[in-house]
């Protein structure tokens, strides 16, 4: 690609991003419950992801060649259904019935209630074995698809991550990406104050991942993260993509309380006149 | 064969086998016939027999390491690329350390996961009560969409392999350590939820799984020479349990009795008895462990102990009808 073609790639993965978000506070808001700040913090991620990275096909969700994208972070159900809806693989207006009686949105992904969905997720810390077992299979079929992950970081915490990350380095997997969303909070405060994570960086690299770390809001950098992954040989990647709760929205960016809430009427008002 | 079968099937040295070594042939021979069989295991393939597997298909060979969790989880990923895995560990570990992960990852998602454990039961000996799975049948049986087998010898056990390899969904296969009779007729064949009836009774009929299957037709024999009429069935899946095996012999025994080398709670025990309460009402007695753990020793003590014998099962039976 050009540099002017990969400006005007980033600028319309800019725009899709502030379209999701969009669609996230609008769902949440329809739903009257969910985790706002988590699935804004991911959306600049999951747009490059699903709108430049990974081969997909919405018309056909089963395609045995697609990347894989796993949510281990799974009340973050919004930006995947905000992305799914977008990409095209059902319609937009299922996501007025979020976390409704008889909806496929159910409150944390399911894999068999709606397409696009990989694993049904929503415990934290079981998204990664997965994303190796995928892997392996792959490696095993010798194709050529790759397998996205995206934790939380207070997910991290769950002792399950460093058993899959020990897998994953083990059995070599370069065909897995894990993504951090490094946004800082968790539901009871600040991830340093209810069990200190850091060095995040070091602590992957110790397990033998190659380690990006990078700013998970520069579309640009995020990007150029994930290309980098996919050249890395003999090992998985890690990006850890610092970020913001509830990026995007000057009144929820960084309060922890706005990860389990839903915004307000009033509130959408006002963060749509932020967005749009 | 692994470890030499006796080839003798007079009484006193009827043919013996671990379920877990049947299990490793088994694993094999689906390997060879079956490209996509994958096999996982937690750092004990030597003890799951599953380490046969792994010399003779490297590449389809995933150990884990110490890490239960992580093991389920890799598993239920392969099945989603089309493979079939086994993933095998200790019965304690398997189905309690990783409870969570069989839940919310295989169970919800009704994947194609075949968790066939190990050493369950008290049975394990030595080794003494931590690693000793008396709540695993409970544990899996709670489970939707779960499948949960437990084979009384080593034929049988190579017959469940091979049919849950053709079964789609999760299962959950309860093997043992210790070397068991054979205890299921020449012709016999395993169907997914049909129990075999060797007999039903007309004063009881005693529903067992696993080991108690042997030790319940020795106490039918015993029965037998003191004039009672007593029946044996083999449920060998616990979930979905044959129904209409329970209640056939329902109708025709006094009584009906539970063995299983399981708690009383939770397992062969409690599903026949949810299910009579609610459609035939019938007098039940469960054998099993008593909401306990086990504890060290030799296996054979250990049954002595726990009353998991065929003189005990007598000596209830005797008890229960007043004779």
């Amino acid at each position: 690609m050009k540099n002017s073609d990969v400006k005007a790639d980033i600028e319309s993965l800019r725009k899709k991003a502030k379209t999701l978000r969009v669609e996230i506070l609008k769902m949440l808001t329809e739903a009257g419950s969910g985790h706002t700040g988590g699935s804004l913090s991911a959306a600049d991620i999951v747009t490059a992801l699903f709108f430049h990275k990974m081969r997909h096909d919405p018309s056909n969700p089963k395609w045995p060649e697609r990347d894989r994208f796993v949510l281990s972070k799974g009340h973050a159900a919004p930006v995947l259904y905000g992305t799914l809806a977008l990409a095209g693989y059902f319609d937009k207006k299922l996501l007025g019935t979020l976390r409704k009686i008889g909806s496929p949105l159910q409150g944390h992904p399911c894999s068999w209630k709606l397409p696009g969905i990989e694993i049904s997720t929503g415990s934290l810390g079981q998204g990664l074995s997965v994303a190796n077992g995928m892997a392996l299979g792959l490696k095993l079929d010798h194709l050529p698809s790759r397998v996205y992950c995206l934790l939380g970081d207070g997910e991290i915490q769950e002792g399950q991550v460093w058993e899959a990350a020990m897998t994953a380095s083990h059995y070599k997997l370069d065909n897995l990406c894990a993504i951090i969303d490094n946004n800082g909070l968790q539901i009871d405060g600040h991830c340093c104050d209810v069990m200190y994570i850091e060095p995040i960086v070091k602590k992957w690299e110790a397990f033998g991942w190659h380690v990006l770390d990078i700013n998970g809001h520069d579309m640009g950098a995020v990007v150029r993260a994930l290309d980098e992954a996919e050249s890395v040989k003999n090992m998985p990647t890690m990006i850890v993509a610092r970020t913001i709760k509830g990026k995007g929205v000057s009144f929820f960016e960084g309060k922890a309380e706005y990860h389990g809430i839903a915004p307000t009427s009033e509130e959408l008002e006002n963060a749509l006149k932020e967005l749009v | 064969m692994g470890e030499r079968a006796e080839k003798t099937q007079s009484k006193d040295t009827v043919k013996k086998m671990a379920t877990r070594d049947a299990y490793g042939e088994a694993l094999v021979e689906l390997g060879r016939a079956r490209e996509d069989i994958v096999v996982l295991d937690a750092d004990l393939s030597g003890s799951t027999k599953t380490k046969k597997f792994g010399k003779e298909f490297p590449n389809r060979f995933f150990n884990l390491g110490v890490s239960e969790q992580d093991l389920i989880g890799t598993a239920s990923g392969l099945s989603l690329t089309g493979k079939l895995p086994f993933a095998s560990t200790f019965a304690v570990f398997e189905t309690g350390r990783a409870w969570e992960q069989i839940r919310q990852t295989v169970c919800y998602s009704n994947l194609n996961v075949k968790l066939v454990a190990t050493h369950s039961g008290i049975t394990v000996g030595e080794d003494g009560a931590s690693h000793q799975a008396v709540e695993d049948v409970a544990l899996m049986r709670v489970l939707p969409n779960m499948t949960v087998i437990v084979p009384a010898d080593g034929n049988e056990t190579k017959q469940v392999i091979y049919a849950v390899a053709k079964h789609n969904g999760p299962v959950y296969v309860r093997l043992g350590r210790s070397k068991v009779p054979q205890v299921m007729p020449e012709d016999y064949s395993f169907k997914i939820g049909k129990a075999h009836t060797f007999h039903l009774g007309k004063d009881a009929t005693i529903i067992a799984m696993g080991i108690m299957v042997a030790s319940a037709l020795e106490a039918s024999e015993t029965l037998k020479g003191n004039g009672l009429d007593v029946g044996v069935i083999n449920m060998s899946t616990v979930k979905p349990l044959d129904a209409d095996s329970v209640l056939r012999a329902a109708e025709k025994s006094s009584l009906i009795v539970t063995a299983e080398e399981h708690s009383i709670i939770g397992g062969l025990g409690s599903a026949v008895s949810e299910f009579l309460s609610e459609h035939h009402p019938a007098r039940i007695v469960r054998i099993g462990i008593k909401d306990d753990f086990g504890c060290s020793g030799p296996s054979p003590e250990l049954l002595r102990l726990y009353g998991l014998t065929s003189e005990n099962i007598v000596k209830i039976i005797k008890e229960s009808l007043n004779k």
